[in-house]
């Protein structure tokens, strides 16, 4: 059996088929839904876990993708050059899983690795360019 | 009658050591309990600060003359382009100016990159005159190698600033950030209740000559700054509500520094650069009292669409709640996120209240104030 944890981006005219419910009863593979910002007619995200034999993980990111929905693996992590950053938040504004968050009162950001899901868009909105990928 | 104090004796307490000067943050906390009286009379100075990119910034330099001698026309600088067209050695690189439309790297790295004393390349060319004989130059310059360094930026400082959502089904990348689609998050910039112009909205301190923190240095305000208007409609709290009055601010780039100048690419869109700004607000009378107590609750912006293409306005807002993470927009919640550093800004306010606080900031008396009544031209496609 294999754990890994995916994102799936859904796009605004998803078909609305019900994806984990065929990923638990077609390819029997355990779900773990971590985080999920879906509504319809707009892109949403899900990051889950999924545990199942490595072949049937594989026929199952097939069966998203053959949905119009992106699913990527959770395999590498962001780093982010902290002793640089201004604290402006521009980041903050797209982090949908909430690892980059501004302090209400301290007025400065916080990277928490933990829950990142590695979706990349911090790397686009950083300003100064304090965002890269780690490929481990 | 109401309480009055002169710039000159607020001057007379900051050298002697004994005026008490504040940040705009301390003083609106102080606004829950006190009435503008009781600060007039406790309070001297209040120390106003902003750190948000500006596109609309630059230098002026002055590379010193070669042997023989050239009238640079066409110039670049780490290949960015300057313009050429002044005087034969001067040139005014601009913040935003980038070699080709997509390069990540523009004047404001430059700018900065010289602000850190790092070698830039010069490349020059002129047609050669009999006074100019020189035709082409290309050498390395630095801070020091150089004569002046001005910073000059025509529109700084902005009052106030839109608050920037996307209706459409596509991801935008803008000048105020990323745009998620389909009001994914709504997007602001301005320090609220620190920032300089929101604390005297009616400019009676800040005008011509105003000495104030530029990018870690002294600077001035040169002039009212370009689309200065002071035609927006006020909230019932004086505050104009969306994008007004502007600054137009002068300093020597030679004493700045990169903490509180740094450049910024925005996908997609280009680059700009955060300046830092503080802006002393001598308390001399209860007018200006009672607008320094200004919270962030009381100053609102308008809110509007940069998906659609035509900015249509979509609510009002106060910036209490666009600070606290979250704002409701057409029965939804949506996350809200700061462009302008209030980190950064706060450490301005500090050390502007220290400099002052400690006798080594004198204040200054506006040579001239700005016009009072200014609206905007549209550009007319006439032809």
């Amino acid at each position: 059996m294999t754990s890994r944890r995916f994102v799936l981006t859904f796009p605004p005219d998803a078909t609305g088929e019900p994806i984990t419910y065929n990923l638990i009863k077609k390819y029997d593979i355990m779900v773990n839904i971590v985080k999920a910002d879906v509504s319809p007619g707009q892109i949403g995200h899900l990051v889950m876990e999924m545990t199942a034999p490595g072949k049937v993980l594989k026929e199952g990111m097939e069966y998203i993708r053959q949905q119009n929905v992106e699913c990527e693996p959770i395999d590498k992590k962001i780093h982010y050059k902290k002793d640089l950053c201004i604290h402006c938040g521009a980041c903050s504004a797209v982090c949908f899983p909430g690892a980059l968050t501004m302090g209400r009162h301290t007025a400065e950001l916080t990277f928490d690795a933990e829950k990142c899901v590695v979706c990349e868009l911090c790397l686009k909105s950083c300003p100064l360019n304090l965002f890269s990928i780690d490929i481990g | 009658m109401s309480k009055k104090r002169s710039i000159e004796e607020i001057n007379d307490k900051i050298r002697k050591g004994k005026a008490v000067v504040l940040t705009a943050e301390q003083v609106s906390a102080m606004g829950k309990e006190m009435t503008p009286g009781e600060v007039m009379s406790r309070v001297d100075v209040v120390t106003t600060a902003t750190f948000g990119p500006m596109c609309s910034s630059g230098v002026f330099i002055n590379f010193g003359h070669s042997s023989p001698p050239m009238r640079m026309e066409r110039l670049t600088l780490n290949n960015v382009p300057a313009y050429g067209g002044i005087a034969a050695v001067d040139a005014y690189l601009g913040a935003t100016e980038t070699a080709m439309p997509h390069d990540t790297y523009g004047g404001a790295h430059v700018i900065e990159d010289l602000i850190a004393g790092k070698d830039v390349l010069l490349q020059a060319t002129g047609k050669g005159t009999d006074c100019y004989p020189r035709t082409e130059i290309k050498t390395l310059v630095n801070k020091n190698s150089v004569n002046e360094f001005i910073m000059f930026n025509p529109r700084n400082a902005y009052q106030n600033y839109n608050v920037a959502v996307n209706s459409t089904t596509k991801i935008k990348f803008t000048y105020m950030g990323t745009l998620l689609p389909s009001f994914g998050n709504a997007n602001f910039s301005t320090s609220g209740e620190l920032s300089p112009l929101l604390n005297d909205p009616e400019m009676r301190t800040i005008g011509i000559g105003t000495r104030i923190f530029m990018g870690g240095t002294t600077g001035y305000v040169a002039w009212n700054g370009t689309q200065f208007n002071t035609g927006k409609p006020l909230n019932e709290n004086g505050i104009p509500v969306g994008n007004a009055a502007t600054l137009s601010l002068i300093g020597d780039a030679k004493l700045m520094s990169t903490r509180f100048i740094r450049a910024a690419y925005f996908e997609k869109y280009g680059v700009s650069m955060y300046v830092g700004i503080g802006i002393p607000i001598p308390v001399i009378d209860e007018d200006i009292a009672s607008r320094v107590l200004i919270r962030n609750s009381q100053i609102e912006t308008n809110i509007i669409d940069y998906g659609s293409g035509n900015f249509e306005v979509l609510g009002r807002i106060d910036y209490e709640k666009l600070f606290s993470g979250k704002i409701t927009l057409k029965g939804k919640k949506i996350r809200t996120a700061p462009l302008s550093s209030v980190k950064v800004a706060r450490e301005i306010a500090d050390l502007l209240k220290k400099e002052v606080a400690e006798g080594r900031f004198i204040l200054t008396e506006p040579v001239a104030l700005f016009p009072k009544t200014t609206g905007l031209n549209k550009l007319e496609i006439r032809i």
